[in-house]
């Protein structure tokens, strides 16, 4: 069955899982709204950047950010100089590298769901006296609700999945960095086939039942 | 109370120079072919669009000039869209409050359980905006801009993605807005029916420049509109109802040009009503007709003969006592009668429609 490590792991996955897809809401939804309602030219190239985890190898953006975050990196100087140390290696690390690579998972459906929204409902809310943060607040974030599931969903699971960015910056330290997929991937460099079953079934339900939920919210919607 | 704007608007193909003087009440038809500008005009006026070198005042208060610029959230405006916009998460009575909550005190002018009544909507207030008619969607969305107590309220076309029923459903809800209101509309609309329907005043716009304004009655009288109105041209006149024949279903009503005998509408003696007589349904006798079917026969004198589209036409103003009818004539027939400005003659009048 599943040893104190397995456990960790799983755990670890979890916590790293949920703060990532809380960080990537928080300051993926103004990004997002903003690609969504601007005419800015930056729009394009912003819009590039943001989806660029999406097609990049997870190990070459694994790598850049270890050279970035490293001691000689620009930004690795500057979280010693803000006193945070070195962000290689620990669990602060890896939200941030998890948040870089999930981000188009959660800015995608967002940027959606706004768009869908239309010019139409916006200005009638300006028309009742409601100012821009006001609408967004009481007529967008409403109206956006089904986009932040998905976005939630998606940011979520994507994050469980991942390998190739958390071994680069996390390395695989068991109970500080070590997240479920590494854990399946030493049980099978070590041969041990039956404790890998479980994990890698585990993911495979797990996947299953996000992409159901997701279905049947469709479904539903759909009615 | 009156409104006074300048409006310089330009974008790709497309440029707009507007300067008018408002009357402070009333239903103003901002009327023009599609394209030309109005809706555009509409959208400066509150603020949806931003255009410099443009100034507009509202009452005391300037909206916007070239150092400032009020925004559209602290204008006490109301806007009806073409689409209702209702908030599709909100039920009918929370789309009410919205702006009603947010406008504060000015919102205190108006009377919540009066707007209701007035647009028929009191049975709505618990449904969700998607188990609406399109009709009763427009319905809510007047009234949710009339509640926020506006000093001026704006309408782009919110008859026009309407079918021809829900249009008749709505329009005598417009009537009663006009009779009962005291504010201030700009009706942005592209239908001479409505327009006629409704309108006090006119601002006709075409290729982006206004081309005609003035009271709605002198304005339609008018032969020379930039815009030809073609089948739609025509007079309308205020008139009171005097006499109401039971047997023949008809209403005899009175106008400073004479009496006409018109179908009987319903209305009581003694109210006001307004004619529209179309040019197409008027023709000119030099005799006073007799034998004919047509029970309409007023004396009149030819103010002015202007020329049609249609080289085959003509538009010939008449005055009827002081008050104007237009009336549309093949031009070899204008020949024939010899018809010359200051003619005394007999406008046969068809048909008559009782609009409100």
């Amino acid at each position: 069955m599943l040893s104190p490590d397995d456990l960790a792991a799983i755990g670890l996955t979890l916590r790293l899982a949920g703060l990532t897809t809380l960080l990537l809401l928080l300051v993926g939804t103004p990004i997002a709204w903003w690609l969504a309602r601007s005419q800015h030219w930056l729009k394009g190239p912003i819009g590039a950047v943001v989806t660029l985890p999406l097609v990049l190898p997870p190990a070459v953006l694994g790598f850049y950010l270890l050279v970035l975050l490293g001691p000689e990196g620009p930004l690795g100087q500057l979280t010693q100089a803000l006193g945070l140390g070195l962000l290689p290696f620990t669990f602060p690390g890896l939200v941030l590298a998890s948040a870089i690579y999930s981000m188009p998972f959660v800015i995608q459906p967002l940027q959606q769901a706004f768009a869908a929204i239309g010019d139409g409902p916006l200005e009638a809310a300006a028309t009742l006296r409601a100012s821009p943060l006001d609408t967004f607040l009481s007529v967008a974030l409403p109206l956006a609700r089904p986009g932040f599931i998905t976005a939630a969903i998606l940011g979520f699971a994507h994050t469980v999945g991942e390998f190739g960015v958390v071994l680069m910056i996390g390395g695989n330290i068991p109970g500080k960095t070590q997240v479920l997929s590494m854990a399946i991937y030493n049980h099978v460099e070590a041969l041990e086939y039956g404790q890998a079953h479980w994990l890698a079934g585990g993911m495979l339900l797990f996947s299953f039942v996000v992409l159901l939920a997701l279905n049947l919210r469709g479904w539903q919607r759909s009615v | 109370m009156s409104i006074a704007a300048r409006f310089a608007i330009r974008y790709a193909g497309f440029s707009l120079t507007a300067e008018f003087d408002l009357p402070g009440h009333g239903i103003t038809a901002l009327f023009g072919p599609s394209g030309s500008g109005k809706s555009t005009l509409l959208r400066a006026i509150a603020g949806l669009e931003r255009w410099p070198a443009s100034h507009l005042r509202v009452n005391d208060s300037v909206w916007q000039d070239a150092t400032s610029f009020l925004p559209t959230h602290r204008r006490p405006l109301g806007y009806v869209f073409q689409h209702a916009n209702l908030f599709p998460h909100l039920s009918v009575g929370r789309n009410l409050d919205y702006g009603a909550r947010r406008a504060g005190a000015a919102a205190r002018r108006v009377v919540r359980d009066d707007i209701i009544e007035l647009l028929g909507i009191g049975a709505l207030l618990e449904r969700m905006p998607a188990r609406l008619s399109g009709g009763e969607q427009q319905r809510v969305a007047i009234a949710r801009a009339l509640l926020t107590g506006p000093e001026l309220l704006l309408m782009d076309e919110p008859l026009a993605a309407l079918d021809l029923a829900r249009k008749n459903e709505i329009l005598p809800y417009l009537e009663t807005l006009h009779d009962t209101l005291d504010i201030p509309v700009l009706y942005v609309s592209h239908a001479p029916d409505e327009v006629a329907r409704l309108a006090d005043h006119l601002l006709v716009l075409d290729a982006g420049a206004i081309v005609a304004q003035g009271p709605l009655a002198e304005t339609l009288a008018r032969t020379d509109l930039p815009i030809p109105l073609g089948e739609d041209a025509g007079v309308v006149l205020d008139a009171y109802v005097r006499e109401r024949d039971a047997r023949w279903h008809l209403a005899r009503v009175e106008f400073p040009g004479g009496e006409l005998w018109v179908r009987d509408g319903g209305q009581a003696i003694g109210s006001r009503v307004r004619l529209r007589i179309l040019a197409r349904d008027v023709s000119i006798a030099l005799e006073r007709p007799e034998g004919s079917s047509i029970m309409n026969a007023l004396p009149a004198t030819v103010d002015e003969i202007a020329g049609e589209p249609h080289p085959a036409l003509a538009l010939v103003r008449l005055n009827a006592g002081n008050s104007p009818l237009l009336a549309r004539l093949t031009r070899r027939s204008a020949d024939l009668l010899a018809l010359t400005p200051g003619a005394s003659v007999w406008a046969q009048i068809k048909a008559v429609a009782l609009i409100g």
